[in-house]
């Protein structure tokens, strides 16, 4: 059960991706759907029995590798926090393997497509199952390969493989303060085990390297590469573009699984960072900041997708700053609901961009509520769970969330909570700017589109509402065990907070219009957003040419679909609404820092080291050496009395040689 | 006077004057049953080497021990199948006369009396006996011009190299008192101090000698004659007489001139480094294979001399393998050489083995097997020669001649691997006439023992290590 949890997805994938040409496209991807399935049955079965049950295990595979004192094992830690993530990851990862089937129908290899989501399911289990550092490290960059190739699906389009090089070299980056984390911790430990790690940490507590506080450092270093993984600000550039992948992988790794491993890992080795009180409120800023950040942008921007992951963005900085003020269950908690409505959101705007033609701007959408109503309202759903409506499941834990921060004092927590409910007031606004919209109003996409708007197949509906479902009850029916009275049992030892982290018990006893706070922060960005976009749809390009530099670029809306240009290069009207718009210039900022200096760098090593050092070496010397063979040759005369010379001549040397030197 | 252990040499001789006197009287061509008569002669002397006793005959002039036999036994079978690359080629070109395997069996004679050799006199009868039968066949084809330039080139020069030797050996007696190498040995021990007489005149005879293996700068005759003898008698010149001319000047300077070690090592070295630096560049830009192998020749001698400049008995062994190694592989390329015919015409540049892997694979593929191996590519054989004797400079210390020796392996790698560039991968020029079968067995005889001896190299170390045992004492 436990094992196969894990490797069910490994055989999908390697059925799938090695004999998928033999049994064809069919039987490939009902292979994988049964594999998932046959997965999620033993995630729950382990579920049931670990966390519910309170029975942790370590399953040994084999030893991995044994070095000097470095002994790595391949094994299976199920405790709770594992056991949350592979029941979860199981569960949804099957869901969107049975919307592909539908999604995917059109698609000319699906065999490798769903081998790669097989694959990606098994790393992201590996990720979450791990016992050490460095079987954690395997899963950590198996997901980044598996979501490399699954952005670059469609291959053939140039910007899909920039958005698949951009995703992997910026997780590389991160990827890097990881392997620097995982080195210094072998260094200070002896050792990457987490069993061995823990419970030495407090021995370690004072140990410093380079002056600096090893367990600080370590805490940091982990949480950059955190930030690669979960997209935190200065690392979030990549999940934007990364929507060029199909929408289903979107929903599975850029949404509920692959890019909440950086939360995890913070959870997992919160035995650590509980020592870390700097790395910790480092955590808290920069999750905090993100977001905000990622809200401000999702406000602006007009494809639907990118919306919802900039959303996730700023999800993801919630969670992190619920770990930083040492919530880590809490952390945990909205990791969880988080995953069932984004997964839900990211699947319905599929089946939207599936009903629309392959449109993303929602600037070209409206008025099709009625012809896709069950879209409609998992949308709806989706929205308000994410928007914190009371009884959803984003309720639970967003409101969890900033409860902690309000009750965890101090500077970097009062900072989390202020940019906390503003982004809460800017999630609920582009929540329902995206919903209106996309749904409401006049038609704006030209009239052959509309003629086609249909609602998905059976295939497709049953994971948005069973989705759908989770978005409603995941916050109620989990709350009690995540962070309610429960918490102690549900987690076992699986979580460590300090002696003095009663942060799960002060959140609970916070001033009473706390806990409202973000609820009529949601409420009053959801009542802006009509006023805007329904009551007087004029209003948002005024709002926007006001804080432009250049108004006379801003379009108004109902947007005239320009005649054959597809996808435009959006003007840029610079001010407040451009710099948003613009997403903060990171990509531009990146691009004069790193890539154009990278790349003039580069130049410069290929014409003048490669093509003029290198290549010259061996160029050289093969030119040398003909000049030498004519030089060589061109004694040869063919004369004899030439030859005698040379050889009188050879004689006279060597005589000399004799006499005088030898 | 022990004359009984000089017995091979006066079997080859005597078998060499019946096989004349038969061939001359019956008046149909007799090319064939010669040949074969002059290869059972040598094959027969072979087996009389392997079982030669050791000693000294002939009033001190002959010696027999496990050097000579070593290196007697290499040149007879490199003769013998020297005859057998004749034969087809021979009687395609015209040149199937009978006396052309007599007169390679009398400089087969001469090699043996060189390898044998215990005086200076007798090297020298020895060196004209190999000679003059050389000179002739070198001219073979009387019709062709360029087999005449070739012949009186080699006649010249050898002449005078011949008179430089000889002229050395009188310094030699002058100054000595004696050409016996067992007392001029004992003399050179006993002095003290050389004087420059005998510096100057030991010189002279290694100058004799480098003339004969083509080593820098006494090989400016090779390019030539190799190109314009008959392909087969190039293919006997740079194997049999190499073997016999380097196992002479093994003797001569390990034996009688061993004390003055020191001395002769640096012209060695010299003649060495020349040589394979001259062997590496100068090959590149040939266009004619006859020539290039000429150039590999001059080449290979120097990675063979470079064991006789180390001068110790790991040394001289890795030289001694060296010219083993090499005598087959060169047979072998030299069977893909004489085999080279479009309708029925005789071609040797490198461009007429365009495409040959595609139109005759199996010969294409033996012709690779000897460029890697000359390359030395391990596993093939040529790879072991060349480590060998490397070995053995790296240990005496001899850095300049292994970095040197690496270094121009290195570019000669560049002109053996053409050939295999050429025969794989460029258009075919047109299929060459199938190879005779006297050629296919030389090809696949030395191409397996180039293949196969890094499995069983040590029956010829042994040997080596004796013979080279035999020579230091």
């Amino acid at each position: 059960m436990f094992v196969g949890a894990i490797f069910f997805p490994l055989l999908g994938a390697c059925i799938s991706g090695f004999l998928g040409r033999w049994i064809g496209d069919r039987a490939a991807q009902w292979s994988t759907v049964a594999c998932m399935v046959l997965a999620a049955i033993c995630g729950s079965a382990a579920f049931g029995q670990v966390a519910l049950g309170g029975h942790p295990l370590v399953q040994l595979i084999w030893t991995w590798m044994d070095v000097g004192g470095l002994e790595v094992s391949w094994a299976l830690r199920y405790d709770t926090l594992s056991v949350v993530m592979v029941a979860m990851v199981t569960f949804i990862s099957t869901l969107i393997h049975l919307y592909s089937v539908g999604y995917m129908s059109h698609d000319a290899t699906p065999a490798r497509f769903f081998a790669y989501l097989s694959l990606f399911t098994f790393m992201m289990l590996m990720l979450v199952t791990a016992d050490n550092l460095a079987q954690l490290f395997f899963g950590w960059e198996g997901v980044g390969l598996a979501s490399y190739l699954l952005i670059g699906y469609w291959y053939d389009r140039e910007s899909a493989n920039r958005a698949a090089m951009k995703a992997f070299i910026v997780n590389r980056v991160g990827d890097v303060f990881f392997m620097l984390g995982l080195a210094l911790t072998f260094y200070i430990f002896g050792s990457i085990e987490f069993a061995t790690i823990f419970p030495a940490v407090e021995a370690h507590a004072a140990d410093r390297f380079l002056g600096i506080p090893a367990i600080e450092l370590i805490g940091v270093l982990l949480f950059l590469g955190a930030c690669g993984k979960s997209a935190q600000l200065g690392l979030h550039t990549w999940l934007p573009d990364a929507m060029e992948g199909p929408t289903p992988v979107s929903a599975l790794i850029h949404a509920a699984t692959m890019v909440t491993a950086g939360v995890f890992l913070v959870c997992r080795m919160s035995p650590l960072m509980e020592y870390a009180p700097v790395a910790l409120t480092v955590v808290t800023v920069v999750g905090a900041s993100t977001a905000f950040f990622a809200a401000t942008i999702g406000c602006v921007q007009n494809d639907i997708k990118r919306v919802i992951a900039y959303s996730t963005c700023s999800q993801l900085g919630y969670m992190f700053f619920a770990a930083g003020v040492g919530a880590y269950q809490v952390a945990m908690f909205h990791l969880f609901t988080h995953a069932f409505f984004k997964a839900l959101l990211f699947l319905g705007a599929g089946s939207v961009i599936h009903a629309m033609s392959d449109e993303q701007d929602i600037r070209r959408m409206g008025g099709i509520w009625t012809k896709i109503p069950v879209t409609y309202a998992v949308m709806w759903i989706g929205n308000l769970a994410l928007a914190g409506i009371p009884f959803f499941a984003g309720y639970y834990s967003k409101d969890a969330i900033l409860e902690a921060a309000y009750a965890a004092g101090g500077g970097a927590a009062a900072y989390a909570w202020v940019l906390g409910m503003a982004a809460a007031f800017l999630t609920a606004f582009y929540s329902w700017r995206l919903l209106i919209l996309t749904f409401h109003g006049e038609p704006r996409a030209d009239h052959h589109v509309m003629e086609h708007v249909h609602e998905s197949p059976l295939v497709m509906l049953i994971p948005l509402i069973v989705l759908a479902a989770g978005a409603v009850l995941t916050g109620y029916l989990f709350a009690p065990l995540f962070i309610g009275e429960h918490a102690h049992e549900f987690w076992h030892e699986a979580i460590f907070n300090g002696p003095h982290n009663h942060i799960l018990h002060e959140m609970h006893e916070v001033p009473h219009w706390v806990p409202l706070a973000p609820t009529v922060m949601g409420v009053a960005g959801i009542a802006l957003a009509y006023v805007m976009y329904m009551a007087m749809p004029a209003l948002p390009a005024r709002l926007a040419r006001m804080f432009s530099a250049r108004p006379e670029m801003v379009r108004n809306l109902p947007l005239i679909p320009a005649e054959g240009a597809e996808q435009q290069t959006e003007p840029n009207p610079g001010g407040l609404y451009g710099f948003l718009l613009k997403k903060w210039y990171f990509d531009e900022l990146y691009d004069a820092i790193f890539v154009r200096p990278a790349r003039r760098l580069a130049n410069v090593f290929w014409k003048v080291g490669d093509a003029q050092i290198i290549d010259g070496m061996p160029n050289g010397a093969g030119s040398l050496a003909v000049e030498a063979s004519r030089g060589a040759v061109r004694l040869q005369t063919g004369r004899v009395a030439n030859y005698a010379f040379a050889m009188i001549i050879g004689l006279v040397v060597f005589v000399s040689l004799f006499l005088f030197v030898g | 006077m022990i004359w009984t252990l000089a017995l091979p040499e006066l079997v080859l001789a005597v078998s060499g004057l019946v096989i004349l006197a038969a061939g001359v009287i019956p008046k149909r061509d007799t090319f064939f049953p010669v040949s074969m008569a002059c290869v059972g002669a040598l094959l027969l002397t072979a087996v009389l080497v392997l079982g030669q006793g050791d000693g000294t005959a002939l009033s001190g002039h002959y010696v027999s021990d496990a050097f000579s036999g070593y290196m007697k036994f290499l040149a007879l079978a490199a003769a013998a199948v020297g005859i057998l690359l004749s034969l087809d080629y021979n009687e395609k070109e015209g040149l199937a006369r009978f006396e052309f395997p007599i007169l390679m069996l009398f400089a087969t004679l001469g090699m043996m009396v060189m390898i044998s050799a215990n005086d200076l006199l007798s090297l020298y009868i020895g060196l004209e006996l190999l000679s003059l039968p050389l000179y002739v066949i070198a001219a073979f084809n009387r019709d062709s011009g360029r087999s005449a330039e070739a012949g009186l080139k080699y006649f010249v020069l050898g002449a005078l190299a011949s008179g430089l030797l000889l002229y050395g050996t009188t310094l030699v007696y002058g100054f000595a008192g004696t050409t016996n190498f067992d007392r001029l040995g004992e003399a050179f021990s006993a002095l003290e101090g050389v004087s420059p007489g005998v510096v100057v005149g030991v010189v002279f005879v290694i100058t004799g000698l480098a003339f004969k293996v083509s080593a820098v700068p006494f090989h400016m005759w090779t390019p030539d004659v190799y190109e314009g003898a008959p392909t087969p008698v190039t293919a006997f010149f740079a194997s049999a007489p190499k073997v016999a001319a380097i196992a002479l000047l093994a003797r001569v300077l390990l034996g009688p001139f061993g004390d003055l070690v020191g001395q002769w090592s640096q012209v060695i070295t010299l003649i060495s480094l020349g040589s394979m630096i001259l062997g590496g560049f100068a090959a590149i830009g040939q266009r004619n294979l006859k020539r290039l192998m000429a150039y590999s020749s001059i080449g290979h001698v120097g990675y063979a001399l470079m064991g006789l400049a180390v001068g110790t008995d790991i040394g001289l062994r890795g030289l001694l393998v060296y010219m083993a190694i090499y005598v087959f592989m060169n047979l072998g390329t030299f069977a893909v050489l004489v085999s080279m015919r479009r309708q029925g015409r005789a071609v040797e540049g490198v461009d007429d083995l365009a495409g040959l892997g595609r139109t005759d694979p199996v010969t294409a593929m033996w012709m690779a097997v000897f460029m890697f191996s000359m390359a030395g590519i391990p596993p093939l054989a040529g790879f072991f020669g060349k480590l060998y004797v490397f070995l053995a400079a790296v240990q005496a210390g001899y850095w300049t001649l292994a970095v040197v020796g690496v270094l121009t392996s290195v570019v000669s790698a560049y002109y053996y691997l053409r050939i295999v560039k050429v025969m794989y991968f460029d258009a075919p020029a047109g299929s060459l006439d199938r190879a005779p079968s006297s050629l296919t067995l030389v090809m696949a005889g030395t191409g397996l023992f180039t293949v196969l001896f890094a499995l069983w190299p040590a029956p010829m170390l042994a040997a080596a290590q004796a013979a080279a045992a035999a020579l230091l004492g």
